[in-house]
């Protein structure tokens, strides 16, 4: 029954009529379409419900839907030379302090991206090291200062100038000694404006600081040639090199430019049949080491003793005077026949800051008449120019408190120095304390005013590293933040009103005016000049300086215990990059650990004290620190890396590892790495997480790195490689040869060139946007580098011998990890690579357990926008070095070396729009174009005349467990020592 | 009645039709018993926690497993091939012993395929769970898609795994459930509760036990039971391919589909057995799952260890005669001797040797050391799988690569959780479901057998 509603007695009769009589029902809905509810205004029970059901649904959806904003602003006045997508390439100079390199910068709307290396550059000739390759996110470090600081507190540069300007005047009355203490500086019109400012200011000194000096070579030099210089080193030219702790190869003076011209004399391909010998001497297993053909472990004390008896054995053939010594602890009658028979074409070098030492091997090099050859003294290298007798002397006028002021700029006494408490006493009696640090280092942190300077990449300069050799630093960015470059500092408490640029410029035009360097307007040459990035000019000179002999004596006093060797880790170097997370990430080359410095200790330390890896020692009760066991230490050596306990780095850096510095021998007051007499300790019990990338060291006897020697390769130039003649006959397979129409990418790697240094790896980091995923990562095995250097021992524990293997995606024509991904996310392309479709992998991995060379990486989180992982991907600064033309991977998806598909593409597609064939060389993968030894060449296999086929040809090419039949499009070429047979 | 010497008789206790409807139904109208909840109330924190160990590593990622470059399968796939062994039995049960006309697998059939289904579902959620991108999962089905040509990758022996689990589960599911109609039918007459009454009845479909309905009845089951009859084979046969097409040492083997077929159903067994033990125990079922059922499969499991024994060491061999130095490396200095020592070593000691002591009958008639044995053979054959997927990727091809694996405590509370769904399953079917197939018990009721195990008995 239906209810009737009422509002009247009357209405309510009618209704009731209009039910009862004419029984037409009262509408449930009305003409409108209304609801009844809705008419009365009130809603039903199942209204309530409708509106909760679609209020709730749409707020989810609108909320759960929206995108983050992000703000794009077009330009209002596009620049000429910049078009999106379309990278600028801008020619520079990387120069820390330490380590020259001459750079091109590789710019995406605007932001430096990537640094590669310059090919126009006659030292480098294009190659680079990791930590030029990692200098770019430096860049981008959240450590960086935004703003110049005075008393610790933001300020602006107005204030900072004028409050600076008073204060100098101030000093200037007082009578007081104004100390400017700065890095080596190559830069001639850094040196002129330096110079300027020291007439302006009579009571100003200048002096120069090197952490790891190089002062040694230069009195010896001095003494010998009566020329305080460190002259050029040509290795290519070299037959016989003999290194005693000089790392050349990774970091001693030029690591560069010296691997460029030791590659050079390596390489066998082409018919080629002589190569360099390397000897080296030395008290810890380095890069240069682990390449040398013979290498001998000794202690730093028995250096001298080496290089004398050394010295004794050549100077007996050639008639010169010879001094008592006692015998030598190795046999040294090899390596000097072999330096006798190479008279001119050898090289011996020492990386030991001590005088007498160098003394001795200037008259090696005298004797074997080098000079002239491989050495030259016209033309110095400007490196290390650091004095540490006058920052010693700096340190106690400080303390004395005859210093007034005190610029510091490029160095970080307060860290690296070895007597830095004493530093750091001295600059509390010093009133003006300026620092020109970009970041609040430790140093910069005790200085009144941080005048916060660029970023190399946001600045200009200039750089003769070799005299006749410039180059040129040119911003590639607007600077990011309020900051100024040094030189403009000075420029302005000079009162000068131009900025560096010009002061650069017209110091170049004076300079180039003055010596012909141009024919021309100047404006023409400074364009071209900077274009390039490098101007050479010529040395006239071609005399040698007379040698003027000088007796050889040690003073070295004989080691008793166990002697502490400090070295430069090829990433970190002296501490200067310390905070780049890529570089603390970068397995060290030789120990494969990241992460962290640790005591390396020979196998028979380690079995004496009952010492394995991770077991926790303290070192003369400084510090407490992880030991791991290097195979080639020397006995009664241990081994500590520079670099590491920054206090003040920024959040990577910061606490990694324990500070070596203060650890340095002293001998007749030069500061050595080595040779410090240390006690050390176990502490038991303790122990402390190595990130190691490789835990096993052998080969186990399989044909991965094969090699041969000189001798044998001669007679058979398959030596070593004949598991390939054997693979090649057995090889047999049902399927016909995958066949390509025109392209065929493939890549070969020279093992016999390939020294191990790492370059690559960081190239491959910074250009395909690999994560940094951090010490508990690593440790876990999870490193997600596209690009691994697998190194191995063999021989003895004593003194093994090395091999490094780049390993990367091989590119298999036959891939294993292609047919077994369920969803066709890893495929082969028509121009055989092996690529990867991101948003296709859902991750189930097998691709990774079937990839025999181990190159696939899962990504096992979310490495970007996640604070567990607060490296460079969490930063909104970090994340501008990102390229843009590779995909960030997601969590959860496999990633893999992609041969740099990007590159292939970007220069098929300028080929294309040119409609011409793409030319031979023009495409550059990330880890070839900077490669300091042109180990690894990439190109179209088809083509028969490209380099890379070039490579296959070769008899000593084979491919990495090619007995699978992956069919890689990678090859190797076997390693090829220098050895008697 | 049959008591003679010769013949044994499969149900004891001499029985009437309506005995056997009783004491099968007697748990399903009792109260729930204490231990009943006390268990499911376990099974159910089991599942809790695992239920976390499945939201941390969905949420944070498959990093949360202590999984590396080298080493990319681990506890998981582990257990996933565990699972899917043990979910072998009950079709195993059914099938094979249908097609070898033992008819004393009527007392156990309807159990064992239980526990098939809570296996398979057990182990269908580690491939889910273990793939880096789940929400992305449907990706691995063959559909019509926006994405151009896009298709699934046929080669690829996870696409083969999708296929032959689903199909088997759903076989498996659909012969159980089959089965069961009958007895359904059964519970809807016999029941007091009202609810039950038209729970059951909808189960059943209406079974009204009319010849009609039987003659149907036998043609699907026959018809089930045939489909799924090469399912037992291919399931395995294709997990095992997931290894065996690889190319790592260790994996890459022809062996493996018959090996893993067999172990499977030799792990199946040692489930049903240390299940019907219990079973047994707790309704007193002795009379229905005898000690000669007991015997019986013992004797079965007696031969499959010796088929495992000879399965390892014809992998040992063939990894001797292959000349290749991976496999040899792998086999043995990485497993039988080496840093794998223990895994390897357990597995051959609990699935080659242990059941061998079941030849003696002193041991195969004392119910706690079958029991014992059976949670051996389970153990052993974990351990086997974790031989399997370990040792070959944490050793391959380059020693620079080499890395160890250990699992996290996500995995392994994955794994607890995965254990305690499956006891929540079973604890479930021992309350709801009647859990000996009435009808097939009746229809071997006066069956007398030949059979060692239950003339013995005698």
């Amino acid at each position: 029954m239906e209810k009737i509603y009422w509002q009247s007695l009357e209405n309510y009769k009618e209704n009731q009529a209009s039910v009862l009589e004419k029984r037409e029902p009262v509408p449930e809905f009305s003409i409108e379409g209304l609801d009844e509810s809705e008419v009365k205004g009130k809603s039903s029970r199942r209204d309530f419900l409708k509106m909760l059901g679609f209020s709730v649904s749409a707020v989810a959806l609108v909320s759960s839907c929206q995108m983050p904003v992000r703000k794009a602003i077009p330009l209002l006045n596009q620049p000429e030379e910049l078009i999106p997508g379309i990278p600028n390439y801008f020619a520079s100079s990387f120069f820390d302090g330490d380590d020259y390199c001459s750079i091109l910068v590789k710019t995406r709307e605007n932001r430096p991206i990537k640094i590669e290396g310059n090919d126009l550059s006659p030292l480098t000739k294009g190659g680079t090291n990791a930590k030029v390759q990692a200098s770019v996110l430096n860049l981008y470090d959240d450590a960086r200062l935004k703003n110049p600081y005075l008393n610790g507190n933001e300020t602006t540069w107005q204030e900072l100038d004028e409050e600076i300007s008073a204060q100098l005047s101030q000093i200037k009355a007082s009578g007081k000694k104004i100390v400017l203490l700065t890095s080596t500086i190559i830069s001639p019109s850094t040196v002129a404006l330096i110079n300027e400012f020291l007439a302006n200011n009579p009571h100003a000194q200048w002096v120069q600081f090197d952490p790891v000096s190089m002062a040694a070579m230069r009195k010896a030099n001095d003494l010998n040639f009566g020329q305080p210089v460190i002259p050029n080193y040509n290795f290519a030219k070299a037959n016989i090199i003999v290194g005693f702790n000089a790392d050349y190869l990774g970091t001693w003076l030029m690591p560069t430019a010296f691997t460029k011209q030791y590659a050079a004399n390596r390489k066998l391909n082409g018919g080629k049949r002589n190569m360099s010998r390397s000897y080296q001497f030395e008290s810890t297993l380095s890069l240069t080491g682990s390449n040398a053909d013979y290498r001998y472990g000794i202690k730093p004390s028995d250096e001298g003793v080496v290089l004398l008896n050394l010295y004794n054995l050549i100077a007996k053939s050639t008639g010169a005077e010879t001094y008592p010594t006692e015998a030598s602890p190795i046999d040294l009658n090899q390596v000097a026949s072999d330096l006798l028979k190479n008279k001119g074409q050898s090289l011996v070098v020492s990386g030991t800051n001590d005088t007498g030492i160098q003394l001795i091997v200037n008259a090696i090099n005298h004797q074997l008449t080098n000079y002239g050859k491989t050495i030259d003294l016209n033309t110095p290298i400007n490196l290390k120019q650091g004095d540490h007798e006058a920052v010693e002397a700096l340190v106690k006028e400080m303390n004395s408190g005859t210093v007034g002021g005190l610029l510091v700029y490029n160095v970080n006494p307060a860290y690296d120095y070895y007597q830095a408490e004493a530093f750091k006493s001295g600059m509390e009696k010093v009133g003006l304390k300026i620092s020109f640090s970009d970041t609040m280092n430790e140093t910069a942190k005790l200085c009144t005013a941080v005048c916060t300077n660029h970023n190399y990449l946001e600045s200009w300069g200039d750089a003769e590293p070799i005299k006749g050799h410039r180059s040129i630093i040119q911003p590639a960015i607007r600077p990011i933040f309020n900051t100024r470059q040094f030189e403009d500092s000075l420029l302005a408490w000079m009162g000068s009103n131009i900025d560096f640029s010009s002061y650069m410029e017209k110091n170049w035009e004076t300079e180039a005016t003055d010596l012909g360097w141009f024919s021309g307007a100047f404006t023409q040459f400074w364009n071209q000049t900077k274009h390039d990035g490098v101007f050479s000019y010529p040395i006239n000179t071609t005399e040698q300086p007379a040698f003027a002999a000088q007796p050889l004596k040690l003073t070295k006093p004989a080691g008793n215990g166990i002697e502490l060797v400090l070295y430069e880790k090829i990433a970190i170097g002296t501490g200067k990059h310390t905070n780049n997370p890529w570089l603390l990430e970068m397995p060290d080359p030789i120990t494969k650990a990241t992460w962290d410095n640790y005591l390396c200790i020979s196998s028979k330390y380690a079995t004496e004290h009952g010492l394995a890896l991770e077991d926790v020692v303290s070192v003369n009760g400084l510090f407490e620190i992880p030991v791991l066991i290097q195979p080639g230490q020397p006995d009664g050596t241990v081994a500590l890396a520079l670099g590491f306990g920054r206090t003040d780095a920024g959040k990577a850096g910061n606490n990694v590892g324990q500070n070596g510095f203060p650890l340095m021998n002293t001998v007749q007051g030069a500061p050595q790495l080595a040779g410090k007499v240390v006690t050390i300790e176990k502490v038991n019990g303790k122990t402390y997480p190595l990130a190691l990338t490789q835990m096993h060291h052998d080969m186990e006897g399989r044909p991965i790195v094969r090699e041969t020697t000189l001798p044998e390769y001669l007679q058979d130039p398959y030596s070593g490689n004949e598991q390939h003649l054997f693979d090649e006959k057995h090889n047999v397979t049902l399927y016909s040869k995958v066949q390509y129409d025109g392209l065929h990418w493939g890549m070969s790697i020279d093992l016999n060139s390939c020294t191990g240094c790492s370059n690559c790896v960081i190239a491959c980091q910074a250009e395909n946007n690999v994560a940094v995923i951090g010490k508990e990562q690593v440790r876990n095995r999870r490193i997600m580098h596209w690009m691994r250097i697998d190194r191995y021992y063999s021989r003895t524990e004593d003194n093994p011998e090395v091999y490094h293997m780049p390993v990367m995606c091989q590119h298999c024509d036959n891939a294993p990890c292609e047919n077994v991904c369920p969803v066709a996310a890893t495929n082969h392309s028509t121009e055989g690579l092996n690529q990867m479709a991101y948003n296709r992998c859902i991750g189930t991995r097998y691709c990774i357990n079937n990839c025999p060379y181990k190159v696939r990486r899962f990504n096992w989180f979310e490495f970007t926008n996640n604070n567990k992982f607060d490296f460079n991907m969490n930063s909104e600064l970090g994340k501008m070095v990102l390229n843009p033309d590779v995909t960030v991977r997601q969590r959860g998806v496999v990633e893999k070396c992609s041969l740099c598909v990007q590159r292939i593409q970007e220069k098929k597609l300028v080929a294309k729009m040119e409609n011409r064939e793409l030319r031979e060389g023009e495409i550059k993968v990330a880890c070839q174009q900077s490669c300091p030894a042109d180990a690894i060449q990439f190109g179209n296999l088809l083509k028969k005349d490209s380099a890379v086929s070039l490579m296959v040809k070769e008899e000593r090419m084979y491919h990495l467990l090619e007995h699978l039949h992956t069919l890689p499009s990678t090859s190797y070429l076997t390693k090829v020592r220098n050895t008697e047979a | 009645m049959y008591n003679t010497r010769v013949r044994g008789i499969l149900i004891k206790g001499d029985k009437s039709y309506s005995d056997v409807s009783r004491d099968v139904l007697r748990p399903l109208d009792a109260k729930t018993p204490i231990w009943w909840w006390v268990t499911a109330g376990l099974a159910i924190i089991a599942m809790a926690w695992g239920s976390w160990g499945f939201y941390n590593t969905i949420s944070t990622g498959i990093g949360t497993w202590g999984l590396n470059n080298n080493v990319a399968w681990g506890w998981a796939i582990i257990n996933f091939v565990w699972w899917i062994g043990i979910g072998h039995a009950g079709t195993a049960f059914s099938i094979f012993l249908l097609i070898l006309r033992q008819k004393w697998r009527t007392s156990i059939n309807r159990a064992a395929e239980a526990m098939t289904i809570f296996a398979v579902m057990a182990a269908g959620l580690f491939p889910l769970l273990h793939m880096g991108r789940i929400w992305d999962g449907f990706f691995i089905f063959p559909y019509w898609n926006t994405r151009g040509p896009l298709w699934d990758n046929f080669n690829s022996p996870l696409f083969w795994d999708v296929v032959a689990i689903s199909t088997y589960f759903m076989a498996s599911a659909l012969f159980w459930y089959v089965g069961m109609i009958p007895d359904f039918a059964t519970i809807r007459e016999k029941t007091a509760s009202k609810i039950k009454r038209k729970i059951y009845g909808a189960m059943s479909f209406g079974w009204v036990g009319n010849a009609k309905s039987w003659l149907r009845f036998e043609t699907a089951a026959l018809l089930l039971g045939g489909m799924a009859a090469p399912l037992v084979v291919s399931v395995h046969s294709i997990v095992s391919m997931d290894f065996s097409v690889s190319v790592v040492p260790g994996w890459h083997t022809t062996i493996f589909p018959p090996y893993f077929v067999i172990g499977a159903i030799f792990s199946g067994f040692g489930m049903v057995l240390t299940l019907m033990i219990v079973l047994r125990k707790i309704y007193s079922f002795k009379d229905y799952v005898t000690d000669g059922h007991l015997d019986a499969i013992t004797r079965i499991l007696t031969f499959i260890s010796l088929i495992m024994g000879t399965a390892y060491l014809t992998e040992l061999f063939t990894a001797w005669y292959s000349g290749s130095e991976y496999e040899l490396f792998t086999f043995l200095k990485n497993r039988v001797t080496g840093e794998y020592t223990f895994a390897y070593w357990t597995m051959i000691i609990c699935n080659g040797m242990i059941p061998q002591l079941f030849w003696f009958k002193k041991i195969r008639k004392n119910i706690t050391i079958v029991f014992i044995i059976s949670i051996f053979i389970n153990i052993g054959m974990w351990f086997e799988r974790y031989v399997i997927v370990v040792t070959s990727l944490s050793k391959d091809f380059l020693p620079a690569t080499w890395a160890t694996y250990e699992p996290t405590i996500t995995e392994v509370a994955a794994f607890v959780g995965t254990i305690g769904l499956f006891i929540l399953g079973v604890l479930a079917f021992f309350r709801w479901i009647p859990t000996i197939a009435i009808s097939e018990v009746k229809s071997v009721l006066k069956e007398t057998t030949t059979l060692k195990s239950f003339t013995d008995e005698n």
